[in-house]
């Protein structure tokens, strides 16, 4: 045993002696956004060669953990209020948009080809629509037929920020979701199968005839899987495309003295998808060591510029240029150091 | 009626092939399992797994740091768990007769064998990681050690107290001390044994997710210190295997791959050293 | 075999003791401070072992002591009626264990009624009937499902197992147990691949290489004078196991079988990915419900709530209490085995 353990020894030290990369970036939280982070902090460290580490450990993760100052920054698909910001003296804002879209696995029927409302969509989630040719279903879509099946249900198993925008949608198109269930990263669901993430439910609803199930944007497309469209508040059909997820961003009013909070679900605006997300990153107000919350900050004023294109690409939508604007001015009033300046005071 | 003596035959007999069908039914879901990882991690296996990190969206790459992190994790968990836990099962199997100790920690150990790996995470990070205020490689290996030393526990005890009394006996007779009793010849008698315990406790933690995310974490980028966030296996798998994106999904299936085959492979080669040595 | 090794061992001892003796003039002197040393030594190594015994007990104490302080606000808010409550609504944050508490039981007794008997199936194999040279490679393809990681049981669960056994095995079982009166009600319901049949079955297959492989240790070391005695009375191969074998090795299988039990009352990543993870209770097994474990790994990571987070906490505590349960209750029968043995004799 003894050369293999000397070995071991030998390799172990080599890993403990070499001394620390100073500007390391360490983030974690929400699931949603991990792709396009680790994108972005690729990118990030070719051009700059300083490492951000993001780990999706979900978004209660990334709370406590900005709260327990374990990380540098933590990410999370559900805002928090100003009261829970000032309470535990944090500022938050948003980086990246994506949508929640349900999807459908029923023959014959098309990508798009079905439409429903939001107060319908509730229903099937309750468990009071039942067959898919059910009246308050079939009189959606009087140019189609539907099947006299059983719908079934499928639903996120994990607590996800994805689950807390479907929920917090329905809770505000059905009064009655909205007593019963309410909205959180994870619920009492009266009916449905749960699937692990995402993927889980997407896997599910291909295998499951008849069901329906909500995936985020990026898994419909990956997946191929059939969509449907959903009414808006203004009472128009929209599909689930880049277009209609950055029309609810762009109706919405912003304000960086709530610290941004604002979900994006049942937005105004002709083409404004309903059930859209922002998702956040939440950092200390008063920075310990500013020299690493300016890297921060800095790595998110690169992504807000360059970042873009790889955002879009992962099926991401960047913030539009005022919002950005918004958010840079609210670092230099909101982050400062422990003597009370200002960390960030670029451009 | 049948006589007594047909009876016991084939009663034997059916037994006898029920025990057949059970090596095959547990063989079956061995192949079943292994023909689904060569059949959907193959595709992603080269040598880029080996030498490079893992890919952004878009980009191909392979699991170098996650590789290494694991092994470093995983070896210094062993090494820090496998002398505590034959320690502690060797006390309570030679010396545990009287008193509180023994039992108390018999006690706890079993019920810990059962605790899932996640509570171990949160306890580690609880008075480790949130203690220091970061994540790190020593909070993933010390969080993995707290699942080897009741594995390796229970099974040094176990094989221990099998070891038949007369050869101990045996030894004391011809004047070895009780150190040299138990080193040399207990521990030697069930030397098997044991490293089928630390074998099944290696096993066990190369593949477990749950401890280390709120531990080691993981990392993108190539780490080499132990107080940083550390790149791990099965959380790059987790992470990979739920992502939409196909060719993450790929290279989490090449990485169940190899840690299916690293695991086999010391499987073997620890068969196979301790089987030398025994001649 | 392993036997006449030890003998040269202790050969090997003696030799070398009689050796240097024989070398040296034996003077008492020299001999007391020899008998000193090896004293000495003695005591160091069980103060050793002692220490590290501390170490251990002490580490697990204080894990379990965490997990009491971080489940607190729990244990006052809901009391007793958390183990008895069927709600889990993270929203009004109300919490209640008994859904997980009877899924983590029932996935593990599927997993135990289909994993002993395989096991030692197994192990007679392979210490009784297997020709000695494939043994060790049967040996090692059993070890080897212990050697696979959990997450890949999860996603081979999920992705290949679940729809294969949707559509093959579930409407199978349907047409034939499920016609069954009084358990056709175990297996009603859509056909979906996952929930607590699937979950067992996984939870079998992982704890078999644990059973198994531990039975033929055991099996490995009785005295081979005991069987052969009982071979020539005329018992057949089966007689001697049931008989014979089992009874010396009681309490090494019955070890062997906790070892299993407990992994699979605590295992996390396979569950989860096939359980379904629904807090309702149900009776059919076709229905997803949800274990312990699993609703600690998929819900921790997203509970923002203290409250919320210390249920969580709370049910691994429970788990904890089950398994000492569990616990207690083998080592009862295990009593009880030797007390009718020693009525026997």
């Amino acid at each position: 045993m003894k050369p293999q353990l000397s070995l071991m020894l030998v390799s172990a030290a080599l890993f403990l002696t070499t001394p620390a990369f100073a500007a390391d970036i360490t983030g974690a939280g929400a699931t949603f956004p991990y792709p396009v982070y680790a994108k972005w902090a690729d990118a990030y460290k070719k051009s700059t060669g300083i490492r951000l580490n993001y780990q999706s450990i979900g978004s209660g993760g990334g709370i406590k953990q900005i709260k327990a100052k374990t990380v540098d920054f933590g990410a999370s698909d559900k805002p928090l209020t100003v009261e829970e910001l000032e309470k535990n003296g944090l500022t938050q804002f948003p980086t990246v948009i994506g949508g929640v879209v349900p999807v459908i696995n029923i023959d014959g029927l098309k990508e798009g080809q079905l439409k429903l409302t939001g107060a319908v969509l509730a229903d099937i989630f309750l468990g009071k629509i039942k067959q898919w040719n059910d009246p308050a279903i079939a009189g959606l879509n009087n140019d189609i037929n539907l099947p006299a099946s059983n719908i079934a249900v499928v639903h996120r198993a994990d607590g996800s920020g994805t689950t807390f925008l479907f929920t917090d949608y329905l809770s505000k198109v059905s009064p009655e979701w909205k007593e019963k269930i309410g909205a959180d990263a994870s619920v009492a669901w009266p009916i449905g199968t749960g699937g692990k993430g995402n993927e889980g439910v997407a896997n599910f609803v291909k295998q499951i005839k008849n069901s329906i199930g909500y995936v985020e944007a990026a898994y419909v497309k990956q997946n191929k899987m059939r969509y449907v469209q959903l009414q808006n508040r203004d009472g128009a059909f929209v599909t689930p495309v880049e277009d209609s997820f950055r029309a609810a961003a762009v109706n919405t009013q912003w304000d960086k003295n709530t610290g941004f909070y604002e979900i994006l679900t049942h937005k105004p605006g002709q083409e404004s998808w309903p059930i859209t997300g922002a998702t956040f990153v939440l950092m200390h107000q008063t920075q310990d060591n500013p020299g690493q919350a300016l890297e921060v900050l800095k790595f998110f004023e690169w992504a807000y510029a360059h970042g873009d294109g790889m955002a879009l690409e992962l099926d991401y939508i960047p913030l539009p240029d005022n919002i950005v604007k918004l958010i840079e001015d609210s670092w230099r009033t909101r982050i400062k150091s422990k003597s009370g300046q200002a960390i960030y005071s670029a451009q | 009626m049948i006589s007594i003596y047909t009876r016991r035959r084939i009663i034997n007999a059916i037994n006898l092939t029920g025990s057949v069908l059970a090596m095959v039914f547990g063989l079956f879901w061995l192949f079943w399992i292994l023909l689904t990882l060569f059949d959907k991690g193959m595709g992603g296996i080269s040598l880029t797994i080996f030498t490079q990190m893992p890919p952004s969206p878009g980009d191909s790459g392979g699991l170098l740091n996650a590789i290494a992190g694991s092994l470093v994790m995983v070896t210094l968990a062993t090494l820090i768990g496998t002398p505590v836990g034959i320690m502690a099962g060797t006390y309570l199997a030679e010396f545990g007769q009287r008193g509180w100790l023994a039992p108390a920690t018999r006690f706890v150990n079993d019920i810990l064998l059962s605790a899932p790996s996640i509570v171990i995470g949160l306890f580690v990070y609880t008075v480790y990681v949130a203690k220091v205020g970061h994540f790190s490689g020593w909070a993933g290996a010390l969080a993995l050690s707290l699942i080897v030393i009741p594995v390796v526990v229970r099974t040094t005890e176990d094989m221990l107290r099998l070891v038949p009394n007369s050869l101990r006996e045996a030894a004391i007779a011809l004047g070895a001390p009780q150190w040299k009793v138990i080193t040399l010849v207990t521990w030697r008698a069930s030397k098997v044994g044991i490293m089928t315990g630390i074998l099944l406790a290696v096993a066990r933690i190369s593949g477990e997710t749950a401890p280390l995310l709120f531990t080691a974490l993981n990392n993108q980028f190539w780490n080499d210190d132990m107080s940083r966030p550390m790149a791990n296996l099965p959380v790059v798998i987790f992470q990979f295997a739920m992502s939409p994106y196909e060719y993450w999904q790929e290279l989490a299936w090449a990485g169940a791959l190899l840690i299916t085959l690293s695991v086999l492979g010391l499987n073997i080669a620890a068969r196979i050293f301790l089987r030398k040595r025994d001649f | 075999m392993r036997h006449h090794f030890l003998l040269a061992v202790i050969t090997k001892i003696s030799l070398a003791r009689f050796q240097s003796g024989a070398a040296k003039t034996m003077s008492t002197a020299h001999s007391v401070a020899q008998l000193k040393r090896q004293q000495l030594f003695d005591r160091v190594f069980r103060q050793a072992t002692w220490f590290f015994t501390v170490i251990v007990f002490l580490l697990l104490a204080a894990l379990i002591g965490s997990l009491l302080i971080g489940s607190w606000p729990a244990i006052q808010a809901f009391g007793f009626d958390f183990l008895f409550s069927t709600q889990w609504n993270p929203v009004t944050e109300k919490f209640g264990a008994l859904v997980p508490i009877t899924g983590t039981l029932i996935t593990s007794l599927i997993a135990l009624s289909i994993g002993i008997p395989v096991s030692f199936g197994i192990a007679l194999f392979l210490t009784e009937l297997s020709p000695p040279w494939l043994r060790r490679p049967l040996g090692t393809a059993i070890e080897l499902l212990a050697g696979i990681p959990s997450i890949i049981y999860g996603m081979w669960g999920l992705f290949v197992f679940a729809p294969f056994f949707a559509k093959h095995i579930q409407p199978a079982i349907q047409s034939t147990l499920g016609e069954v009166a009084g358990i056709g009600f175990l297996f009603e319901g859509a056909v979906m691949g996952i929930g607590m049949l699937t979950a067992g079955i996984i939870l079998a297959i992982m704890v078999i290489p644990f059973i198994a492989s531990v039975m033929r240790d055991v099996f490995e070391v009785v005295p081979p004078l005991l069987k052969e005695s009982a071979y020539a009375l005329g018992a057949t191969t089966w007689e001697v196991i049931w008989r014979v074998v089992l009874p010396y090795t009681k309490s090494g299988v019955v070890g062997g079988i906790m070892l299993g039990f407990g992994r699979a009352l605590g295992e996390t990543m396979a569950v989860t990915f096939v359980i379904g993870n629904a807090h309702q209770l149900h009776a059919s097994l076709f229905m997803p419900g949800n274990s312990i474990a699993s609703a600690l790994a998929n819900e921790f990571t997203e509970a923002d709530g203290d409250l919320y987070t210390a249920a969580l906490i709370e049910l691994g505590l429970i788990l904890f209490l089950i398994t000492f349960v569990v616990l207690a209750c083998s080592k009862i029968l295990l009593l009880q085995l030797k007390k009718r043995e020693g009525a026997v004799a």
